[in-house]
C-alpha cells in the first residue's frame, strides 16, 4: 500500500488557521504552512513575538496568499516613486500605504515597530480606520521597493493600484467643518452669556451704556457666524437659484440674513436687543447636525473603477530580456509575459503557452477557458497554470474591459440623478412662507410701517425651517449608523432614501446570491467507498482547476496517497496513477480516453459535470451545484410580492433549473449577460419609470451598479475589492436584506412624521409673528426647542424601529 | 461697574485662546483618527527579553 499520513486538527500558532499536516514547526509551536513559519521566524529573529501575545493568533495566513512572482521591481521605476511618495528631499521620504489585511491591536503594534526590522524606517504610523500606515525612511538606506518587500514578508503586503496613484488628493472637507462648528460653538456660547440679562429684563438696572456695549459685542461675534459658519447654506441657496430651483437652504440662509440685518438694525437703533443668540445657536445646531450626517467610512472605498483591479507592472520580453514595467507604459505591439495567478492588463494575442484564463472577474463565468496560440485574450482575465507569453493590440485604456467605463452613465454625477425629499419640501414651504409675510406686510401696514415690516421679518425668521433642515441629518445619520453596525455599509445618507423608493431588484448570479467559494458536490453512479474517496482527492488535490478544487473540498477524507504521473489537459481532465490505480477525472471522452460527439461533452459543461473512471472503467460522475447564500430563498419570497425580481447572469443557462425554483418566471432569468449587458437592462428598466436596486458583486456588475438608482456591493470581506457601488452589503448578512429595504422605508415614514412636528412649531410661531406679539425671548425659546425635539424625536424612533426589526 | 468691561474683556480672550487650541488639535490632524492612539497607548515602551 502506498504510505499515507494521519492528520488532526491543530491550529496555527501564527494565524489560527486549522494546519493540514503538522510536520511545520518550530519547537512546540506548529504552522499550517512555510509562509507563517517564516513569519514567525522573521519576527522571533527581531525580538517581535510580542506580536503574539497582544491578541489571539494575529497572524495573516500565508497559504493562500497570491504569490506575486513579478515582484515588486516596478517601484525602482523612477516615475513610479514620485507618484507614490508624498515628501521627499532626497535624504528622507515618507510614503503611506493602503493595508487592508491590519485588523487588531497586534497588527498595530507590529507595524509601528517597523524600525527594529530595518533601522533605515524611523518611523511608522498606522491609521486603523484607514487602513493606512505612513512610513518615514532613509532613502538613500533602504528602497522604496525594499520596504514593501519587508511588508510583504510579514504578511502585510500594501495594496498599490492605478487607482490610487493617479488620485491622491485627500478630502478636507471634515476639517473645514469641525473649523465651523468650532468658531459656531464659541460665537454661540459668548452670545448666550452677553444676551442673558436682556431676558432677566434687568432693563432699569443696566444702564445704557452697558445695554450698547453688550449689542456691539453681540454684532461682533455674530459676524463670524454669519459670514463664515453659514457661508455654505449662502453658496448652496444660490447655486440652487443659479439652476432655477428652490433647496431647503433657501428658507435657511434667508432666515438668517433677515435675522442678522433686523438685528443689527434694532442694536443700532436702540429699539431692540436682537436676535443674536437665536441666530447662533441656529446655526450650531445646523452644523452639528452636518457633522452626525458625515459620518463615513474610511477604509472602504466607494469609487473603484476597473484601475483599482489592474497590476501597476507588468512582465515585458525586450530583446530575448525580461524586464518590469509600469502598466501605463505598456504599448500596442509589446511582448508581455503573464505567470500563474496574474492579471492580462490590455487585450492581447496568445504568442506561446497553454492559457487558460478565469474570466469570472469580468463576466461572473466561473470555469476557466482554454486558449490557443493566435486567439484573442481580453484584458481582465487571469491566468491560471504556467506563464504565457502574450503580444498586445489594446493597451488599458482602450480595452475591452474598460470601454464600459466610457459608457456616458460613469461621467454623471450621481447627485443630479435624485431630489431628497427634504428639498422637494423645502421649496413648497419656501413659496408659503413668503406669503405669509406678505400677507402679515399687508395687514399691518394700515396701522404703521414700521410695525408691517417688523411682522414681515418676524414670519421669516421663525418660519426658518431648522427642524426641517435638521430632521434628515439626524434620522438618515442614525439610520446610516445603524446600517453600518449590521455590517451594511452606505456611501452617505442619500442612499439610505434611494433605498426607501425602489421597486425592483436586480441581483447578479455568481457571487451574489450563490456563494463563491462554496459549491454542493454530488456523486451519481453508486456510493464512493473510502478509499475510493481517498484516491480520488489525492488526485484532484494537485490541480489548481476549480472544479478539481471544489470536489477536493467536498471529499473529508484526509489520509491522502501519493500521486504518480500527474497529467492536466486544460479543459479535458486530470489523471495519474496511485498505487495499482489508474485514475481520470474531466469530461466524458477524456476519462474513457475516446472520441466522442462534441455535444454531449458540452451538455455536460453547462451541468459542470466531472467523470471519474478508475482503470479505464467509468465509475460514474460528479454534479457540482453552486450553493445559494443562506437566506437567499426567505428573502426572494418575501421580496417577490412586492418588488419586481430578476437575476442576470454572465455564466451559462446551467443553473437555470434550480433558479426557478426561487423564481416563478422564466423571463425574470438572464443569461450569458456581458457587462455592457446589464447595463443595459438597468437603463431598460429605468426607461419604464422603474426604480432599480442593483446587487452585484464583481467588475463586470460595475455598468449594472453605477446605472442603478441603489447599487449594492456584495463583498465577502469588505476591505478587500469592490467595485464602484453606493453601498457594501457584508455576505454574512445577505439573509438581513429585506430588513435593511424595510428599514429604510419606515425611516422614511419618521422623517415624514418629523416634518409635520416642526411645521407645527412654525405654525404656532408665525401666529404669534402675524399678531406682532412676537419678542426675542419667544425666539430664543421656540427655536432651540423645536430642534431638539426634532433631533430627539427622529433619533429615538429610529432607533426603536431598528430594535424591532432586531437590527 | 466698568469692571465689567474688563472682565467681559478677559472671559472673551480666554475663550478665543480655547478656540485657537481647537483649531490648532483639527489642524495638527488629532481628529483624523480617534481610534488607534486609544490602542498605542496601551504598548508598553519595555524590551521583550527572549
Amino acid at each position: 500500500m502506498p504510505e499515507f499520513s494521519t492528520k488532526t486538527e491543530i491550529k496555527c500558532y501564527h494565524c489560527g488557521e486549522p494546519c493540514r499536516n503538522h510536520d511545520i514547526t518550530i519547537e512546540d509551536k506548529v504552522f499550517c504552512c512555510n509562509g507563517c513559519k517564516l513569519v514567525y521566524e522573521i519576527l522571533e529573529e527581531n525580538k517581535l513575538c510580542k506580536y503574539y501575545s497582544l491578541d489571539e493568533k494575529p497572524g495573516i495566513s500565508q497559504s493562500e496568499r497570491k504569490i506575486n512572482t513579478s515582484g515588486f521591481a516596478y517601484l525602482d521605476d523612477e516615475q513610479i516613486q514620485k507618484q507614490l511618495l508624498d515628501f521627499t528631499d532626497g535624504k528622507i521620504s515618507s510614503i503611506s500605504f493602503f493595508i487592508p489585511q491590519m485588523h487588531c491591536s497586534s497588527c498595530i503594534w507590529l507595524l509601528e515597530n517597523m524600525y527594529k526590522l530595518n533601522p533605515a524606517i524611523f518611523y511608522s504610523q498606522v491609521n486603523f480606520p484607514e487602513k493606512k500606515l505612513s512610513v518615514r525612511f532613509k532613502e538613500n538606506e533602504i528602497s522604496l521597493r525594499k520596504i514593501v518587500e519587508l511588508l510583504a514578508s510579514i504578511g502585510y503586503e500594501p495594496q498599490i493600484s492605478l487607482n490610487e496613484v493617479e488620485d491622491k488628493v485627500k478630502s478636507n472637507v471634515n476639517k473645514r467643518l469641525y473649523y465651523r462648528i468650532g468658531v459656531a460653538g464659541f460665537c454661540f456660547g459668548n452670545i448666550m452669556l452677553l444676551s442673558f440679562p436682556e431676558y432677566l429684563s434687568f432693563d432699569d438696572s443696566i444702564s445704557f451704556f452697558y445695554k450698547n456695549f453688550f449689542g456691539l459685542l453681540n454684532i461682533l461675534l455674530s459676524i463670524p457666524v454669519i459670514l463664515y459658519c453659514s457661508s455654505d447654506y449662502f453658496k448652496s441657496a444660490y447655486t440652487g437659484i443659479k439652476q432655477k430651483t428652490i433647496n431647503i437652504d433657501f428658507p435657511i440662509s434667508l432666515g438668517l440674513a433677515v435675522l442678522f440685518i433686523r438685528s443689527v438694525i434694532e442694536i443700532l437703533t436702540n429699539s431692540g436687543p436682537g436676535f443674536f443668540d437665536s441666530l447662533s445657536g441656529l446655526v450650531f445646531f445646523l452644523l452639528a447636525g452636518k457633522v452626525f450626517q458625515s459620518k463615513t467610512y474610511d477604509a472602504l472605498n466607494f469609487e473603484r473603477n476597473y484601475k483599482s483591479y489592474f497590476p501597476l507592472s507588468v512582465t515585458i520580453k525586450k530583446s530575448g530580456e525580461e524586464q518590469c514595467i509600469p502598466v501605463s507604459k505598456l504599448k500596442v505591439g509589446d511582448r508581455i509575459i503573464i505567470r500563474n495567478n496574474e492579471l492580462i492588463p490590455g487585450d492581447a494575442i496568445l504568442f506561446n503557452g497553454t492559457a487558460n484564463i478565469d474570466y469570472s472577474f469580468v463576466t461572473g463565468e466561473s470555469i476557466p477557458v482554454g486558449k490557443v496560440a493566435g486567439e484573442i485574450i481580453y484584458a481582465g482575465g487571469r491566468q491560471t497554470g504556467s506563464a504565457i507569453e502574450l503580444e498586445v493590440i489594446r493597451t488599458v485604456s482602450q480595452s475591452y474591459l474598460t470601454q464600459l467605463w466610457n459608457n456616458e452613465t460613469f461621467v454623471k454625477r450621481d447627485e443630479d440623478k435624485f431630489k431628497s425629499l427634504v428639498n422637494v419640501v423645502g421649496k413648497y414651504f419656501t413659496i408659503v412662507i413668503i406669503l405669509v409675510a406678505a400677507l402679515a406686510f399687508v395687514y399691518w401696514y394700515p396701522t404703521s410701517i414700521k410695525a408691517a415690516i417688523n411682522a414681515f421679518t418676524a414670519v421669516l425668521i421663525i418660519a426658518c425651517p431648522c427642524g426641517i433642515a435638521l430632521t434628515s441629518p439626524f434620522a438618515l445619520g442614525n439610520a446610516m449608523r445603524i446600517l453600518g453596525r449590521n455590517k451594511f455599509y452606505v456611501k452617505n445618507t442619500s442612499v439610505v432614501e434611494r433605498m426607501s423608493k425602489i421597486d425592483t431588484i436586480v441581483f447578479d448570479k455568481t457571487g451574489t446570491i450563490t456563494k463563491s467559494g462554496d459549491s454542493n458536490v454530488n456523486f451519481s453512479g453508486g456510493l464512493l467507498t473510502s478509499f475510493e474517496q481517498r484516491i480520488i482527492k489525492s488526485l484532484a488535490r494537485n490541480s489548481t482547476h476549480p472544479l478539481s478544487i471544489k470536489i477536493c473540498d467536498a471529499i473529508k477524507e484526509n489520509e491522502l496517497f501519493e500521486t504518480n504521473s500527474f497529467i492536466e489537459h486544460i479543459g479535458k481532465g486530470i489523471g495519474g496513477k496511485i498505487g495499482y490505480y489508474d485514475i481520470r477525472l474531466g469530461s466524458r471522452s477524456f476519462v474513457l480516453a475516446k472520441e466522442m460527439e462534441d455535444e454531449i461533452d458540452i451538455v455536460d459543461m453547462l451541468n459542470s459535470k466531472v467523470y471519474l473512471s478508475i482503470n479505464n472503467k467509468l465509475r460514474g460522475y460528479f454534479v457540482i451545484n453552486n450553493i445559494y447564500r443562506e437566506g437567499f430563498e426567505e428573502a426572494v419570497n418575501s421580496l417577490k410580492h412586492e418588488y419586481d425580481l430578476s437575476v442576470l447572469s454572465g455564466d451559462n443557462e446551467g443553473e437555470k433549473e434550480n433558479l426557478l425554483r426561487f423564481f416563478d418566471d422564466e423571463s425574470q432569468l438572464l443569461f450569458k449577460q456581458k457587462p455592457e449587458d446589464k447595463l443595459q437592462y438597468i437603463k431598460k428598466l429605468q426607461g419604464k419609470g422603474k426604480k432599480v436596486m442593483m446587487l452585484g458583486d464583481g467588475l463586470n456588475d460595475a455598468g449594472g451598479l453605477k446605472q442603478s438608482d441603489v447599487g449594492i456591493a456584495i463583498s465577502e470581506d469588505v476591505s478587500s475589492f469592490s467595485p464602484a457601488c453606493d453601498a457594501i452589503l457584508d455576505a454574512s448578512m445577505f439573509s438581513n436584506l429585506v430588513k435593511f429595504i424595510q428599514f429604510s422605508i419606515s425611516t422614511k415614514r419618521i422623517i415624514i412624521t418629523s416634518f409635520i412636528i416642526s411645521v407645527i412649531y412654525n405654525i404656532l410661531g408665525v401666529t404669534l409673528a402675524f399678531q406682532n406679539t412676537f419678542s426675542p425671548l419667544a425666539a430664543a425659546i421656540l427655536m432651540p426647542i423645536s430642534s431638539i425635539t426634532v433631533v430627539l424625536f427622529t433619533v429615538s424612533f429610529t432607533n426603536l424601529s431598528a430594535k424591532r426589526r432586531g437590527l | 461697574m466698568s469692571v465689567i468691561v474688563v472682565l467681559i474683556g478677559a472671559s472673551l480672550i480666554v475663550a478665543a485662546g480655547f478656540l485657537s487650541a481647537f483649531i490648532w488639535a483639527v489642524k495638527s490632524g488629532q481628529y483624523d483618527d480617534r481610534y488607534t492612539p486609544s490602542v498605542r497607548i496601551l504598548f508598553d515602551n519595555k524590551e521583550e527579553n527572549k
